[in-house]
This record gives C-alpha cells, structure tokens and sequence, in this order.
C-alpha cells in the first residue's frame, strides 16, 4: 500500500489525465462551444483542496502540455490557468466556506476570466471570435462544479484519509 | 505570456511541437475507443437478411458505376487525343490514400481534424484531403502516425476555386461557419449565380485541378458595394466524414504546367538579362 501523501498524489495525476481526455473526447462541431473546461474546473479543486502545496510551474507545464494537445498557440492555456490559480490562492479562505450554489456562480467568473485570456490570445491568432459564446464553457463548468467537487470529495475521502 | 507571443509571431516553436506531436496521438487514439467500439459492434452483430440487402444494393450501384466507368474510359481517350491536339500537358491520375479520422479539434474556433496518417504513410505538410464529396482541407501538420488537417470552412483557410459552367476564377475563404464558404473580390459584373458549382482551379499549386469544393447558395448584388457577396456551401461533408482521402500528385510527371514554368524562368531570370534573352530565343 502507498503512503496516503502519494496515493492523494496519484489521485491529482490521474483526475488531470481524466480531465484532458474529457478536454479533447471529440464532440458535434456545432456542440463543442458547450465543453467545460475540465482541466480548469479540476485545478481549481484542487488549489481550493491544497492551496499551499499546489505548484505554478506544475500548473503552467499543465496548461502547456493542453495547448499541444489541443493544437491551439502555445501559452494560451497557461496564462488562463496562472491568472485564475493566482485569483484562487488570494480567495480561497472565504470561498471555501461558501455554500454550494456561490461556489459554482464563483467558477462561472474565474472560468469567465479564463475564457476572455484565451479568446484574446485566439484573437491574436487570427480567429476573431464574435458574439457571447465564449461564456458558454463558463456556464457548464459552473454546471459541473457540483458534481465535479462532490465526486473528487468521495474519492479523497475514501482514499486518503 | 512572452511565450505566447514568441509562438505566435515566430515559427521557432514549429519544430517543438512537430517532436511532441508524438505524446498527443494517444489521447486522441483513447477518446476514439468508442466509436470503434460502436464500429465493432455494427459490423459483428447484424443480421444475415441485412447483409444480404446490403450486399444486393452494393451490386446495384456497382452496376450503375460499371456503365459510367465504360463511357467514361472512352471519354478519358478523347480527353487525352484533344489535349495531344492543344499541345498541352496530359492530365495524370492522382493517386489516393484512404485515412481515417481519429479526432476533432477542441478549440471551437478552429476547424480542424486529426487523423491516423503520418509521416511514414508518407503524408506531407500542405497535401490536399479530400471526402467522397469534395475537397476538405490541407494537411497542416504532421507527427509520425498522425497529422492534423486545416478543414476549408476555417476562418484563416482560403482556396482558389473556379466556376465549372463557365470557368470563372475566384478566391473561397473559410467564414468560421462549417456550411459556408465566401467568394472573395468578385466583381459586381460576374457570371455567377446560385447553384453554382466551384471547383478547384490548381491556380497557387497546392490543390489538384477540379475536385468540387463548394456550390453557390446566395448572391447579393448591393449597388452600394464594389464586388458581390457570394455564399457557398461546401461539397465535403465536412462534420460527419471519417473516412478521408490523402492524395499524392503525380507532379513530378509534369501534371500542372504553370507549377513548372516557374522554377525554369525564375534562375534565368536571376542570372541576368544577357543569358535571360538568350534562353528564351533558345526556347
């Protein structure tokens, strides 16, 4: 058996492997404005999980590692994700204790802020993006929140303590 | 966020993300687990009567095609004995190679697709793909086993096209929408209307002369405007195609004449006007 420190860190590796599979599991072209943005939504539980251990260069080899993934310009992901972990760090205490319904309008605006980094950085690319869509992932991801944390509660729970 | 800039405003990172392309393969080979999956199950359990409905309307259409290929062979001769006449080049069969898409690119601003072959199949960067409909795209990267494909409806794609009823030429970009394309400077005086087809031109080298690309839905005259809007909807199945087409062009066989002619006149060109004119009177 592992020790409970590797085995939470074993949990993190494997939920962020999920999360970029789930970020690139093909969808409907006209559907794949509704995608949340997974690897996002798990960072942040988990900087909300472990704020003082949660690594920036990790996150942003992270957010790198996405962007070749998803072949989009390199950096985009990790400027979203710096900015939201770095708003994170600052607000965790308070958020924390925020009921469920709160916690999920708060990732609406940090994935909000994510998504107006990456459609800037697009914008720079040459994709000129027009109309409200870019908020859509915000709204599943506030979505997900619940279930996402509820689910990643149980299996914290269950195998780290 | 220098990063982001060095990427994109230099291409020092294209060959980074050529070598990683590698370590992306397998998620996209994992998020396609399913629809092979479904494949499977489609091809194993079926019924004999559905097979052989299947097999009975199969030979049908071969038939049909059968009676089209006869005249078309005939057709083909003809083709090659006028063009033996106009002294032009004789058109080549382009060879194909089938591949199969494996994956669709997250971000929904781009349009692009990423499928099962690479470098050792022998796909090259800027190869033309095509469905059993039309023209799709160009290959734009390519890993080992994988590479990526830049779809025509893409906002930065562009492709030279011309009208098959009567020849015009024109520039189709890609809107952004996956069911219209643009024609781009068209003069408001052009002979261009809706149900149009457009197919490739071969002007620019890239693309094979005459695959279908799209046809014109819409055409607006605004006298207020100095060239028409014209709308055309893609020919390619461009969301719902998962077996694709590489086509490899036999060019060094002298398929497209003005490919040719450029790099002949260019060195003459450059080495000055004495030999420049010498080498002309010798043509």
């Amino acid at each position: 058996m592992l020790s409970p420190q590797l085995n939470l860190y074993f949990i993190v590796a494997l939920s962020f492997v999920a999360a970029l599979i789930l970020s690139v599991y093909p969808l409907p072209m006209d559907m794949r404005w509704w995608r949340p943005e997974f690897v996002l939504v798990v960072a942040i539980y988990w900087i909300f999980f472990m704020p003082l251990t949660i690594s920036f260069t990790l996150l942003c080899a992270l957010g790198l590692f996405q962007d070749l993934l998803e072949g989009v310009p390199f950096g985009q992901h990790s400027l979203g994700l710096i900015i939201v972990a770095y708003i994170c760090i600052l607000s965790y205490q308070r958020v924390r204790n925020f009921s469920i319904g709160r916690q999920s309008a708060w990732i609406f605006v940090l994935v909000g802020i994510a998504q107006l980094t990456d459609n800037w950085v697009q914008g720079m690319a040459g994709r000129q993006l027009s109309g409200i869509q870019f908020l859509y992932p915000a709204i599943t991801s506030a979505l997900l929140w619940p279930v996402c944390s509820w689910w990643l509660n149980g299996i914290t729970h269950r195998y780290h303590h | 966020m220098a990063l982001v800039i060095v990427g994109l405003y230099t291409d020092r990172l294209e060959p980074l993300r050529e070598k990683l392309a590698q370590v992306v393969t397998p998620f996209y080979q994992i998020t396609d687990v399913p629809s092979r999956v479904n494949d499977w199950r489609k091809d194993t359990f079926v019924s004999q009567a559905d097979l052989k409905l299947e097999n009975e309307a199969l030979k049908t259409e071969l038939l049909i095609h059968r009676r089209k290929l006869q005249q078309l062979a005939s057709l083909a001769a003809e083709n090659v004995r006028l063009r033996q006449l106009l002294n032009a080049s004789q058109m080549l069969q382009d060879t194909v190679l089938i591949a199969e898409l494996i994956g669709v690119s997250p971000n929904p601003l781009s349009h692009k697709v990423i499928i099962n072959r690479g470098t050792v199949d022998g796909a090259f960067k800027g190869q033309p793909v095509l469905d059993a409909f039309g023209l799709m795209g160009q290959v734009i990267e390519v890993g080992e086993t994988s590479s990526t494909v830049l779809l025509i409806s893409d906002s930065t794609h562009a492709i030279p096209v011309q009208v098959n009823r009567n020849g015009v030429r024109a520039i189709a970009e890609g809107t952004g929408d996956l069911n219209s394309l643009s024609l781009r400077h068209v003069s408001a005086n052009t002979d261009i209307r809706a149900g149009d087809l457009l197919v490739s031109s071969g002007l620019g080298a890239r693309f094979p002369v005459g695959y279908p690309v799209a046809e014109v839905q819409q055409v607006v005259r605004d006298p207020g405007k100095a060239f028409l809007t014209v709308i055309a909807k893609p020919m390619a199945r461009l969301d719902r195609s998962r077996h694709l087409l590489l086509v490899f062009e036999n060019r060094d066989q002298a398929s497209v004449p003005g490919a040719l002619s450029l790099p002949t006149t260019e060195p003459a060109a450059s080495a000055g006007s004495s030999s420049s004119s010498s080498a002309a009177g010798a043509r």
